[in-house]
């Protein structure tokens, strides 16, 4: 399901020849029909896509809660990226990271 | 580890100090233990048994016991100094898989069991970063310091400014921990994740560094003694100038007794085997001589730590006379006053002036910051810089403390909006090549239908 949402991504950048840092939209309709989640993507000004999967029984969340979700999200990368000892492409094992993420996640829930 | 009442603990940890070393099982409940023991648990009980040999750093027990084995440290102390030399390096090669003297007193009370086969591990409350070398492991002391500073110049000569990421991770490397818990010291030490490392950003990782490497679990959060406002405000960066240590001198002429639990220093000298470490006979009086320090330098202004930063930071174009205002941001939440005012402030001061040529250095590190806006506000340091030295010191102190917090937030806010905007900016720049693309695009089909419509 990642994976697939990954693909779209990657046409609309294609397609996109614009901002790449709009965050990205909502793609609805994803889904199968049983499972009703929304996702969300994301990409940044070096490419790296954030995928956000929302559970609809969340009743919709507000644009711009994702937008700003997504912004704390990219703020929270650049500073795992800041760190020498990071090699890009790792699982991220930052705590500040992680506690920032588990602080987005009652929002969705 | 066997589970002990707390009485057992207290009463029966001199005897076990001395002798098995190190498997005290502080086992009373704390709130405050690591969570990170988790992690080091699995690594620990493997190692500890293999580990007990060795001496472990002299945990000073949770302040609640403080009092009942304080008395056990003289003895574990000098047990463990004249282990010291030989179980250093022996322990390099156990270092990675870590900590197993480590002694926490206060081992989650999930983890009774399971913590019986630690020793101590550090006890990371919050109220109390005490443990470690006798009562404070993430003080810093004098001696320590002053290796870290040789070290810091040793990699960047110019003690005001940065020692980038690359040069950085190079250097920890060298301490053979592994990649995760330097990534982790790194994200605990790099205050302001420029991914560069000032001088107390890195002596608080250095510091962390040989912690760990000494058995102690890292903190969950970087210790307030670690902090750069309290790190520079203890030891005002021009410290390796003479008037500095003949103050420090001074202040702990009573200090310098044989509190003499070089173990800490020795700990963390030899163990530094690895890095460039000259063998310093330090006798440490660790926290004596850090308290000595920190409580002259109470009384004292923070404009020492202004000065000092002014370095670090680049100050808002709405420079205030002094540039030290600009290092408010790190100073105001500092307490202690450092103990040298004038002499260092002065030199300080002027180590502002050197400090454009190596902002582009902390820079590169931030994309998001424009380098224009490094050269604007780097000349204006530049210029406020000289004309603060001329300054009367005693006026500027008792204003700029109360500046502090204005151009403390005031700064935060620019720097918040240049860090918006940079980000805006190369967003529009790529708009605007790709609208460059187009339009060379379309024009290139203009001309090709040209000929059509001419014809």
């Amino acid at each position: 399901m990642v994976h697939t949402s990954l693909d779209v991504v990657d046409e609309k950048i294609s397609a996109m020849g614009k901002a790449l840092v709009d965050q990205r939209e909502l793609y609805l309709g994803l889904l199968y029909p049983t499972e009703d989640y929304k996702v969300y993507g994301y990409v940044t000004n070096s490419k790296v896509k954030f995928v956000m999967v929302v559970d609809s029984s969340n009743t919709a969340l507000r644009d711009n809660e994702i937008r700003s979700m997504f912004r704390k999200l990219h703020s929270s990368y650049t500073d795992v990226m800041c760190n020498p000892f990071y090699n890009p492409g790792d699982r991220i094992q930052s705590r500040a990271f992680d506690s920032m993420v588990a602080s987005l996640m009652p929002q969705v829930c | 580890m066997m589970s002990k009442t707390e009485a057992e603990i207290r009463f029966g940890n001199p005897a076990e100090l001395h002798g098995t070393k190190v498997q005290i099982p502080y086992l009373i409940s704390e709130k405050n233990t690591f969570k990170r023991m988790d992690d080091e648990d699995k690594q620990q009980e493997t190692q500890s048994p293999t580990m007990s040999p060795l001496a472990s750093p002299p945990t000073s027990p949770p302040h609640y016991q403080r009092v009942p084995l304080s008395h056990a440290y003289g003895k574990l102390r000098s047990s463990s100094e004249q282990m010291q030399p030989a179980p250093y390096e022996a322990r390099q090669p156990l270092v990675p898989p870590e900590g197993p003297l480590s002694g926490a007193p206060g081992a989650k009370p999930l983890r009774h069991q399971a913590s019986l086969i630690r020793s101590f591990s550090v006890e990371r409350e919050p109220q109390d970063n005490s443990s470690n070398y006798p009562d404070e492991p993430w003080r810093i002391t004098e001696e320590q310091r002053e290796y870290y500073v040789n070290q810091f110049r040793s990699l960047q000569p110019d003690p005001s400014s940065f020692i980038s990421g690359s040069v950085a991770k190079n250097f920890f490397t060298k301490s053979k921990l592994s990649i995760p818990e330097l990534s982790y010291i790194w994200e605990l030490s790099d205050a302001d994740c420029d991914g560069a490392l000032t001088l107390p950003e890195f002596c608080a990782a250095f510091h962390l560094v040989v912690a760990r490497k000494n058995g102690y679990p890292l903190p969950e959060g970087l210790p307030p003694t670690l902090q750069t406002d309290y790190l520079q405000a203890a030891f005002p960066k021009p410290k390796w100038e003479c008037a500095l240590f003949d103050s420090y001198s001074e202040s702990m002429p009573a200090n310098q007794q044989p509190r003499d639990l070089n173990r800490m220093e020795k700990l963390s000298i030899k163990d530094m085997a690895d890095f460039p470490v000259p063998t310093q006979d330090v006798t440490s009086d660790d926290k004596q001589g850090l308290k000595s320090s920190t409580d002259e330098a109470l009384p004292k202004d923070t404009s020492e730590d202004q000065a000092t930063k002014s370095g670090l930071l680049p100050p808002p174009p709405a420079l205030p006379p002094r540039p030290c205002p600009s290092q408010s941001e790190q100073a105001s939440e500092a307490e202690i006053h450092p103990q040298l005012n004038r002499a260092p402030s002065q030199a300080a001061e002027s180590s502002p002036a050197r400090k454009p040529p190596s902002k582009p250095i902390r820079r590169k590190f931030r994309p998001e910051n424009s380098a224009t806006e490094n050269q604007e506000t780097s000349t204006t340091v530049g210029g406020p810089a000289s004309a603060a030295t001329v300054k009367p010191h005693a006026a500027v102190q008792k204003q700029s403390s109360k500046q502090k917090k204005a151009i403390q937030t005031a700064i935060r806010k620019n720097k918040e909006i240049n860090a918006v905007l940079a980000r805006l900016n190369s967003e529009l720049q790529q708009q605007l090549k790709e609208a460059h693309q187009e339009r060379i695009a379309l024009e290139s089909q203009l001309e090709q239908l040209r000929p059509v419509t001419v014809l």
